[in-house]
């Protein structure tokens, strides 16, 4: 008999004929109709319409037929919750069948029906499933805990379930005692405070007794639990440490890595000293090998551990670099693994045979490897100081095949290995710079170019090869325009008569040219400090530098204790703590919390998946698409590189060089050898610091705004500065619409016209929505207003304030720059009303480290005004509370890029200040949102 | 725990699914076909993280399982239950097929229910399924309460693996002791790395709850025995072995190996695995591979590989196939052997030399011309190492079985009732010679 045929029915109409057989008189029509269900259901398509029909058929002698019933009720239950009640009889029923296996069944399946009316009939006979004769029920029944905890966490423990649970530890029956444990960690997992598994000196004896005995699953849920608890001294440890050993010749390899978790957290309290201490030490190797003989996929997560293992204890596997060298046919996740244990291993005793391991690697064909390979030998250059020769020798004959990604790597490498033995190899440079061609990725155009710089005064034509990397300056990658303009200086420094005007174009091409402000920033400290004082610059850019460490890409330590308490874990096969990539609604521990941005409704979304990425850099989990905060949050992690690409960064290009100006005239007045290019007139009369003076000046600005939401306008940019255009304003917002209101006044002699205004790139993303209209020229000593309505939809990129904006205003005379804060107010919108739920559920969500209290003083109002005052500025109170006198507000609020706040602002009676706490999934805000409340409130 | 299971075929459509956890939801299905079974590159890892969701697979010919979980689970569990679901399925129906796997549909969905619960595994031994998945669920009923209880009892109880009453008119056991012997060597005839994995594989046709007790020439054992006698262990010494690592079937007691070394146990019925084991040290390497690769030119290579076998001349190796690469340009190949077959296999990329018998301490040799079409493919050939396959009667680790004895209190039969049979047989695992 094959079952296949039901996977090929496909017709229309194929639900309503299957209706006709379930309703079949003839049983065996029945169980071939519920067999093509199953099939359907299997394939995807839904026929939760036949609910009643294959619910019908459960009452049934036929156990086939009832488990197919069943496998349907678990699936579609939930989708038809009223329907499902219909099959609690028979559930019930089936609870008290003489037949074990059907006793067991029934309570397993229950379990998996999570509709909350079933759930409730379900405590009865799942009470009496516990205590049953037979240990197969109660095996089943002790899941079943767990099971019915995820659905309702309460009921399980009013029915008082988890201390018939706990009592089933001391059960007679191994697998019994094994699922108890299970069941328990799962609920102690979500209960963290609780002591659920009361772990003792007795119940780890009999959790010991009951290791031997129990199936290999079993006992890894036992070492599992185990692994959670501490021993009292080391004498305890000891003796554990010495009934957990047997386990690690168990042919599972998850009971031997179970196993080698015990033994690596007990051993941190056992003293070096002790003899035993060795003997384990010893013992430990072994099974780790043997774990090398398993499946390519269990080697992975064998290799993924013993990766943590070598980091945490090296002695453990010093001897046995030979398993680790990568057999021709291994997968190659299992390939990239063991290159990277290999190094970690690498010592002098076995430095040949790993380097002669390492070059045929680089011969091999996945690139991926072969890179790996390149920048291994590089790694053993620097951490083996005797084979350090050898290495670079190797590298050598590898640029030599002028296989690109190999000469690429090699010269990435070699950078590292000139850091660490300066002046010792510099006369491989002449065959590196024959290369200098074929690179094509910025790493490798980045190492290279530090070379040239580095060793400036022994490459003739240091300056030609730099300069012919300048030409396509804006083409580079940060990375390498950050390192063209360093090695340029040095060069300057190192020979400064013949290449002025290469330092003059370069950094005239960092700071005017570019939109990056690391770039334009470390342009200009060099250009100031050339200015100011040359012999100063030499010591700083050519100063001696720090060493590198040997060991790069070490886990962090406190991380690495935290990935041993996971081994065999998905954590220790990810290198990430369980936080990193567990959802967190579900109540899971955290041993640290950090903070993290939960995204429920697009956590399935393909798109947000990344696809099959090198197990060596394992997928960061990135926040989901529609978390607008990531954005926010990308600004803080992500290197420096231009922002998210939206529709107007062609507009924006324009404002490139909207700082130039203003800190070019810091530099105007001083004695700079030559000054730069003409393109930029120098500002000589300005007063030095003036760009920044104007900062501090609006800074103090803010803190004394007045009126009622809108501060009144004040001076942003005085008429000294800006050749006679004073321009003073403020911001507000109306209707959902935010607008910069100016006062333009023409203090100079000559009449102005051709007004224009640009943002530079800020938090938030503010853009002028119109172009800036003043219909008349500007006659002397005229004041005109214009009201300037802003969008939010311009590029972003995170300023210091986060509040900071810079301005260029042009007029027929000039350009100028200022900026200015604006008060965060404007970008709360009108929608920010939260519901009260999604209000609790949040505020529990957000970590509390992101809560931030401040203290508003002289503000002596009542709830009520104060709540409709922030009504009116779209801070929506959410709920209101008395406790025991004081006044809660629970307020939200959400800004343009659609970050919520959430505030709690308690005033008391007959107090003038009050106390706000404010929860943000970006803690940055609370500060501006903060000083908002103030403005608002005080007026 | 595991969350769900997923079986797809090579298409990727869905043979099996099977959720068990809620925080699954139905998208999973599809988040692994597309990100995995129909992601353009090669598969980078076993484990896939997608939208914070994790997958961990395994393939059976073109056939993809998948189990899947939201929750930070023991990833050696899953793997290793994931090849035991292998087994169970091998065990019920034969080799796993597409067309297996929708033929037996409904007793896959049975088993899944069993073996796994809300995630966690239950017992999975297929002697004891097979006791009560049986695809007649007829049968069920007519069970008497006695046979009910002894089929729980046996899922649950501490010698999950066998069942009681079990009888044989004559008693008999078979020993395999299979080996296969790994090497790298270096061009130069260096030995990079050697090492044998054994397996003592049992098959017991044993009346009753036999107690057995297995002895081999293992060299802490022998020591420690032959410390009385100092005669015996210089005579014992040279043929015991050093034993890097063991690793053991369920049934073997492992607190009683720990302690003193003595592998005992309660076999279950049929074939299974005692004990799987590894040696590094003194090795016999069966054959040794001398290659010779000349470069004549941009367009030719010369060939010559000479194997000898190194073990006693009364011996016969079997099997014996000599993979020689050639480069992905290679044009054409003359070959001439002096003893078996070789020819050059274009769609393999490779010479392959075969010889059906070869005896101890004899040597053979086979020299080849290889034409090369000339290119600009600056990709350097990789050199893949020669590889060798044979089959020798003889444990190339030196494991020797000393005992195996069995005792049944209850039955009246006794160790020497029982026919015992032993064989070795060495086989080559990766034995390869860079060239």
């Amino acid at each position: 008999m094959t079952d296949s045929k039901y996977f090929t029915t496909t017709k229309k109409g194929e639900i309503f004929e299957l209706k006709a057989e379930l309703n079949s008189d003839k049983k065996e029509k029945k169980k071939e109709a519920v067999k093509k269900v199953i099939a359907s259901m299997t394939t995807g398509k839904d026929v939760s319409a036949l609910f009643p029909d294959v619910v019908n058929c459960m009452q049934t002698d036929n156990l086939e037929l009832k488990k197919l019933v069943y496998l349907y009720l678990m699936n579609y239950a939930k989708s038809q919750p009223d329907m499902a009640i219909m099959a609690v009889n028979t559930f019930v029923k089936d609870c008290e069948d003489p037949n074990p296996l059907i006793r067991a069944l029934a309570v397993r399946t229950m379990g998996c029906i999570r509709v909350d009316k079933i759930t409730e009939y379900l405590c009865e006979p799942l009470r009496k499933c516990l205590k049953d004769e037979d240990p197969y029920v109660r095996k089943t029944a002790a899941v079943c805990v767990a099971k019915l905890h995820d659905i309702n966490a309460q009921l399980v423990e009013d029915q008082g379930f988890l201390d018939t649970l706990k009592d089933l530890i001391s059960d007679s029956n191994p697998m019994v005692v094994a699922n108890a444990v299970a069941a328990l960690s799962e609920i102690a997992e979500s209960h963290p405070s609780s002591n659920l598994l009361d772990l003792n000196p007795q119940s780890i004896n009999k959790l010991l007794t009951a290791l031997n005995e129990c199936t290999e699953w079993g006992q890894i849920f036992i070492l599992d639990c185990l692994a959670n608890y501490t021993p009292k001294d080391d004498r305890e440890a000891q003796s554990i440490c010495e009934r957990v050993t047997p386990r690690l010749s168990h042919a599972n390899s998850a009971v031997v890595l179970s196993a080698v978790k015990v033994l690596m957290k007990f051993m941190e309290m056992l003293s070096k000293d002790l003899d035993y201490y060795g003997t384990l030490l010893k013992k430990l190797a072994p099974p780790l090998v043997t774990l090398l003989s398993a499946e390519p996929e269990l080697q992975y997560v064998a290799l993924r551990n013993i990766n943590l293992i070598v980091q945490k204890r090296p002695e453990i596997l010093k001897h046995e670099m030979k398993v680790f060298f990568v057999k021709y046919n291994d997968p190659i996740y299992v390939k990239l693994e063991k290159l990277d244990i290999m190094i970690r291993l690498a010592s002098q005793a076995n430095i040949a045979q790993v380097l002669a391991e390492l070059k045929e690697y680089a011969t091999e064909v996945d690139v991926d490897f072969v890179r790996k390979a390149v920048r291994a030998i590089g790694r053993c250059a620097i951490k083996v100081e005797q084979s350090a020769e050898r290495c670079v020798s190797t590298l050598l004959d590898l640029i030599q095949t002028k296989v690109n990604y190999v000469v690429q790597e090699a010269i990435v490498v070699i950078k590292d290995i000139f850091r660490k033995y300066p002046n010792k190899y510099e006369s491989v440079i002449a065959t590196l710079c024959e290369n200098l061609d074929s690179l094509d990725e910025p790493e490798a155009r980045a190492a290279m170019i530090w070379i040239v710089g580095e060793y400036a005064e022994r490459i003739d034509n240091a300056d030609e090869l730099l300069e012919s990397f300048l030409e396509g300056f804006h083409d580079e990658s940060t990375q390498v325009q950050l390192q063209l303009l360093t090695a340029i200086v040095k060069l300057f420094l190192k020979k400064p008569t013949e290449t002025q005007e290469l330092v003059q174009q370069v950094l005239s091409l960092a700071t005017q040219d570019s939109d990056n402000p690391d770039l334009r920033d470390r342009g200009y400290i060099y250009w100031r400090l050339l200015s100011t004082d040359p012999v100063a610059a030499k010591e700083v850019v050519l100063a001696e530098k720090p060493l590198i460490s040997e060991e790069t890409d070490l886990i962090e330590p406190t991380l690495l204790d935290e990935l041993i308490c996971y081994i065999g874990t998905l954590a220790s096969v990810y290198h990430k703590p369980p936080s990193a990539f567990v959802e967190g609604g579900r109540g899971v521990v955290h041993k640290s919390l950090p903070p993290r941005t939960a995204s429920s409704e697009s956590a399935e979304s393909p798109e947000t998946a990344p696809t099959g990425a090198p197990p060596g850099e394992q997928p960061d989990v990135i926040p989901a698409q529609g978390d607008l905060l990531g954005d926010l949050l990308n600004l803080d992690l992500g290197p420096p590189v231009s922002g998210p690409p939206l529709a107007t960064s062609s507009v924006q290009m324009g404002a490139v060089d909207l700082l130039g100006g203003g800190l070019d005239s810091l530099i105007g007045g001083t004695n700079f050898v030559a000054p730069p290019t003409a393109a930029v007139p120098a500002n000589l009369g300005a007063p030095i610091g003036s760009g920044l003076s104007d900062l501090f000046d609006l800074t103090s600005g803010v803190g004394t705004l007045s009126g009622s939401y809108v501060a009144p306008k004040a001076v942003w940019l005085p008429a000294m500065k800006a050749k006679g255009l004073e321009i003073s304003g403020t911001f507000t917002r109306q209707v959902g619409s935010i607008s910069m209101d100016l006062q333009l006044t023409n203090k100079a002699l000559q009449v102005m016209t051709d007004f224009a205004i640009q943002f530079n790139r800020n938090s938030f993303g503010l853009a002028p929505a119109a172009p800036l209209q003043v219909h008349a020229p500007l006659s002397p000593n005229q004041t005109v207003e214009i009201s300037l309505p802003l969008s939010t939809v311009g590029s972003v990129m995170k300023m210091e304030p986060l509040n900071n904006l810079q301005v260029a205003v042009k007029n027929n005379i000039d350009v100028f720059y200022f900026s200015t804060l604006y008060p965060l107010h404007i970008l709360f919108v009108e929608d920010g009303k939260m519901d009260r739920q999604m209000f609790l559920a949040t505020w529990k969500d957000i970590p509390n480290e992101n809560e931030a209290q401040f203290q508003i003083r002289d503000c002596p109002l009542n709830a009520e005004a104060a709540s409709s005052k922030l009504q009116s500025s779209n801070i929506f109170t959410v709920a209101k509370r008395n406790v025991e006198g004081q006044d809660m507000l629970y307020q939200s609020l959400k800004l343009t890029n659609g970050i919520w706040v959430l505030a709690e602002l308690r005033i008391q009676p007959g107090n003038p200040s009050c106390t706000l706490s404010l929860k943000c999934r970006a803690p940055e805000v609370s500060q501006h949102v903060y000083q908002a409340y103030e403005t608002i409130l005080k007026n | 725990m595991i969350g769900g299971l997923f079986i797809y075929n090579h298409k990727g459509e869905v043979l099996i699914s099977r959720v068990y956890r809620d925080d699954i939801g139905r998208n999973a299905v599809d988040a692994f076909r597309v990100n995995v079974i129909h992601a353009r590159q090669q598969v980078r890892s076993p484990v896939t993280n997608i939208a914070r969701t994790s997958f961990f697979h395994v393939k059976r010919s073109n056939i993809w399982l998948a189990a899947v979980t939201k929750q930070n689970v023991n990833a050696a569990m899953v793997f290793e239950f994931l090849y035991k679901m292998c087994d169970v399925m091998a065990a019920y129906f034969g080799k796993i097929s597409e067309e297996n796997i929708k033929s037996n549909f409904v007793l896959i969905y049975e088993l899944l229910d069993e073996i796994l619960d809300f995630g966690y595994p239950q017992n999975s031994e297929t002697g004891a399924l097979k006791t009560f998945i049986t695809q007649q669920g007829i049968k069920s009923q007519h069970q008497t309460k006695e046979e009910q209880s002894q089929i729980t009892s046996q899922v649950t109880g501490q010698i999950g693996w066998r069942r009681e009453g079990i009888k044989y008119r004559r008693n008999e056991l078979f020993l395999d002791v299979l080996e296969s012997v790994n090497l790298l060597m270096s061009p130069q005839g260096q030995v990079l790395s050697a090492h044998v994995s054994g397996r003592v594989v049992m098959k017991s046709y044993l009346s009753g709850m036999p107690e057995c007790k297995f002895g081999m020439n293992d060299k802490i054992v022998i020591e420690k025995q032959g410390k009385g006698t100092a005669d015996e262990t210089s005579k014992s010494g040279k043929q015991s072995i050093a034993i890097d690592d063991c690793t053991f079937h369920q049934c073997v007691r492992l607190s009683k190996f720990d302690s003193e070394r003595s592998i005992s146990f309660i076999p279950p019925d049929g074939e299974f695995e005692l004990m799987r084991y590894r040696t590094t040290k003194d090795i016999i390497l069966p054959f040794r591979v001398i290659p010779l690769v000349r470069e004549v030119g941009r367009t030719k290579l010369e060939v010559k590989v000479v194997i000898k076998s190194n073990f006693k001349p009364s011996l016969l190796a079997q099997k014996i196939e000599v993979r020689i690469p050639t480069p992905l340009n290679t044009s054409g190949v003359q070959v001439i052997c002096m003893k078996g077959k070789a020819k050059y296999k274009a769609s393999e990329n490779a010479i392959v030399w075969k010889i059906k018998r070869m005896a101890g301490m004899k040597e053979s040799q086979i020299s080849a011309e290889i034409e090369l079409l000339p290119t600009n493919d600056k990709k350097k050939w990789a050199r893949p190492p020669i590889s060798m396959n044979f089959e020798v009667p003889f444990a190339p680790s030196g494991l020797k079985v000393r005992y195996l004895k069995v005792f049944e209190p209850k039955l009246n039969y006794s160790d020497h009732d029982v026919i015992k049979w032993v064989r070795y047989i060495g086989r080559s695992g990766i034995y390869e010679t860079r060239c």
